[in-house]
C-alpha cells in the first residue's frame, strides 16, 4: 500500500520535471537576462548571483519597448473588437436569412480561409498603396491601415465559427416573440443574440488576439517606421544586427514573454478553452 | 423570420466590403500579377509574358529544392507533433495529481509566437550550446546547431515540434475526454489492456480530433515562415530555406513580383490540393458513435 502511494509520488514529480524540461529554453533566456556579461560567460545554466537590471534598461530603451507594446495593444484590441461585433452582426444576418446570397457569401468566406497570406500579400500591399493615393490617408505604414487590412483577413474564421454556433445554439423563437413586441432588428441583435453568443465571442476573440499579437508577416510589409512598430517587428529589428548583444537580447525576449505569460496565467481556462472550442470547429 | 433588405445590409456589408478588399480582390489580381513581368516600380512597365512565369518555375532549382525541403519537413515534423501530442494527452488525461499543471506548461510555446520561439532556441541551439561546449569541453555533444546545414534542419523541425505539440494537445484532451466512460469500461470488462484499449477502442474514436490536428500541423507546417525568418534565416547558404521564404524573397528582396507572384499562386494550388486530400482521405476513416 505505502510502495504504491510512494510511486504515485514518484510519477508525478517525474510528470513535472519532464515539463520542466520542456520549458527549459524559456527559463534559459528569463534567467540568463538578469546575469552580466562575465557571468553569462561563466555559466548559463545556474541562477544569476547578482541580479543585473542594466541590459533592461538598455533593451527598454534600445527596442522603444514602451512604444511597441502600445502599439500591439492598440492594434490587437481595436481588431478583435471590430472583428468580434462585425463578423457576429453578419454571421447572424446569414443564419436569419439564409438565401442564395447568404449561403454564396458564407461558402466564400470559408473557401478563401484556405488561401496562404503569401498568395495575396503583393497584390494586397499594391491596392494599399493605390488606396493610399486615392483616398488620400495612410494605409501603408499606419496602425488604421494595419487594423483595416486585420478586420478583412479575420472576417473568415469569424463568421465561420459565430455561424456555427448561432445556427446550432440560438433559437429564433425569442427574437420572433421580441419583433412581435415592436422590438427593432438592431435591438434585437444587441439585446438578445449578442448576450447568448458570450462562449464564441471569447473563443473568436481568444484565437485572433493570439494570432494578431505574434502576427510578423503583416506588419513587417506595411510598418515602416520606427514609431509604428510592434513588439515582433521591434525584436526582429533587434535581432536584425551583425552582432547580438545576448545580454540585451535576452532581456528583450524577457519583456515579450512576460506579458505573455501573466495573460496565459490570468485567463488559462478561457484560453485553453477557446483554442480547443476553435480547432475542432475549423 | 422576414429580414429587411435594408437591415440585412446595414448588418453586412462593413464586413463583405473589408473581406473583398482584403482577400478576394488581391488574390483575384494576384493571379493577374503572375502574367506579367514587373520590377514592382511604379514607373517600369508591367510586360505581359504569358505563362512563361509558370514555365520559369520548372527551372528554378532553389525553387524546387525549397519544396522539396519543405515537403520533407512537413511530413516528418506532422508525425513528430502528433505522436508527441497525442502522448501528452494521454499523461494529462490520467488521474495524476499534477495533470492541470502539466497542461499548462504544454500549451505555454504555442502562445509565445513564431518569431519569438524562433529568437529563443537560436540563443539555445546557437550561444547557449558553443557555451555548454566550453564549459564541458564535451565538443562532440555541445555543438552549434545553426551552422551546419543538417543540423539547422533538425533545429527547424525542433522549433516547429515545441511550438506546435501543446496546441494539437488540446484538441486531443478535448477528443478523449468527449469518449464516454462506458466504452472504456466494456473495454475493460472484455479483459482489454491499456494498449489494446488504445489501439482498438480510443484511436478509432479519436479519429475526429486525428484529422482536426493533421489538417492544422500539415497547413502550417507548409506555409512556416515565422520560425524560418527567426531562427535560420534559410541558411547556412540557404540550406533551411522554405517555400514561405523563397517566395518572399523572390518578390520582395529580388524585386521579380511577377515572377514571384506565380510561385505564390502555384502555392496556393499545392497547399488547397494538400489540405483537401488530407481532410477527404481521414474523413472517410471517421467512425461515429
Amino acid at each position: 500500500m505505502k510502495g504504491k502511494k510512494i510511486g504515485k509520488i514518484l510519477i508525478n514529480i517525474l510528470v513535472i520535471l519532464g515539463c520542466c524540461i520542456y520549458l527549459f529554453p524559456v527559463y534559459l533566456i528569463i534567467v540568463n537576462a538578469f546575469k552580466s556579461r562575465a557571468e553569462l560567460y561563466e555559466n548559463i545554466l545556474a541562477f544569476p548571483k547578482q541580479i543585473t537590471w542594466e541590459y533592461f534598461a538598455g533593451a527598454l530603451e534600445k527596442m522603444d519597448f514602451v512604444r511597441a507594446f502600445g502599439n500591439s495593444i492598440i492594434v490587437t484590441a481595436i481588431s478583435v473588437i471590430i472583428i468580434v461585433i462585425l463578423s457576429a452582426m453578419t454571421a447572424w444576418m446569414f443564419v436569419r436569412s439564409n438565401g442564395k446570397l447568404s449561403n454564396f457569401l458564407l461558402n466564400l468566406l470559408i473557401v478563401t480561409m484556405l488561401i496562404p497570406f503569401q498568395t495575396i500579400m503583393m497584390p494586397l500591399m499594391q491596392e494599399m498603396h493605390l488606396f493610399g493615393e486615392i483616398f488620400g490617408v495612410p494605409f501603408q505604414d499606419s496602425l488604421g491601415g494595419l487594423i483595416f487590412m486585420y478586420i478583412g483577413a479575420g472576417a473568415g474564421m469569424g463568421v465561420f465559427l459565430f455561424h456555427g454556433f448561432i445556427k446550432a445554439s440560438v433559437p429564433v423563437s425569442l427574437e420572433e416573440a421580441a419583433i412581435i413586441d415592436g422590438c427593432s432588428i438592431w435591438r434585437v441583435f444587441w439585446q438578445i443574440v449578442f448576450p447568448i453568443l458570450k462562449p464564441i465571442t471569447v473563443t473568436v476573440a481568444i484565437l485572433d488576439v493570439i494570432w494578431i499579437w505574434n502576427d510578423y508577416l503583416l506588419p513587417s510589409l506595411t510598418l515602416t517606421s520606427n514609431a509604428n512598430k510592434t513588439i515582433p517587428l521591434a525584436m526582429s529589428l533587434f535581432f536584425g544586427q551583425y552582432n547580438i548583444e545576448w545580454n540585451m537580447a535576452m532581456a528583450a525576449l524577457t519583456f515579450t514573454i512576460v506579458p505573455v505569460i501573466i495573460f496565459y496565467l490570468l485567463c488559462q481556462k478561457h484560453i485553453i478553452k477557446g483554442v480547443a472550442a476553435g480547432a475542432v470547429k475549423g | 423570420m422576414k429580414i429587411k433588405k435594408r437591415w440585412y445590409a446595414l448588418f453586412t456589408v462593413p464586413l463583405m466590403v473589408m473581406f473583398f478588399l482584403i482577400i478576394v480582390i488581391p488574390f483575384i489580381t494576384g493571379i493577374g500579377y503572375s502574367f506579367v513581368s514587373w520590377d514592382g516600380l511604379a514607373k517600369s512597365e508591367k510586360v505581359f509574358v504569358g505563362l512563361n512565369n509558370y514555365k520559369r518555375i520548372f527551372s528554378d532549382t532553389q525553387f524546387l529544392a525549397s519544396i522539396v525541403r519543405t515537403t520533407v519537413f512537413t511530413l516528418i515534423t506532422v508525425v513528430i507533433v502528433n505522436v508527441l501530442a497525442l502522448a501528452f494527452a494521454l499523461l494529462v488525461t490520467t488521474k495524476l495529481k499534477v495533470r492541470n499543471i502539466a497542461r499548462t506548461m504544454l500549451f505555454l510555446p504555442y502562445l509565445i509566437g513564431g518569431l519569438i520561439l524562433g529568437y529563443i532556441w537560436q540563443y539555445v541551439l546557437g550561444e547557449a550550446m558553443t557555451a555548454l561546449a566550453d564549459m564541458t569541453g564535451m565538443e562532440n555533444i555541445f555543438f552549434n546547431w545553426l551552422v551546419d546545414s543538417d543540423y539547422a534542419f533538425y533545429a527547424m523541425i525542433v522549433v516547429a515540434t515545441w511550438q506546435m505539440a501543446g496546441y494539437m494537445m488540446i484538441v486531443y484532451i478535448a477528443g478523449l475526454e468527449s469518449i464516454s466512460d462506458d466504452v472504456m469500461e466494456a473495454a475493460q470488462t472484455d479483459g482489454a489492456n491499456y494498449w489494446q484499449t488504445l489501439v482498438r477502442v480510443r484511436l478509432p474514436l479519436l479519429m475526429s480530433s486525428i484529422t482536426i490536428c493533421l489538417f492544422l500541423t500539415l497547413s502550417n507546417c507548409f506555409k512556416i515562415y515565422d520560425v524560418n525568418v527567426s531562427l535560420t534565416g534559410g541558411g547556412p547558404n540557404n540550406s533551411t530555406e522554405m517555400v514561405s521564404m523563397n517566395i518572399f524573397n523572390e518578390i520582395f528582396t529580388k524585386s521579380n513580383f511577377g515572377y514571384g507572384q506565380a510561385k505564390a499562386v502555384l502555392f496556393f494550388i499545392i497547399v488547397a490540393i494538400i489540405t483537401l486530400i488530407q481532410v477527404k482521405v481521414t474523413k472517410d476513416k471517421e467512425v461515429t458513435m
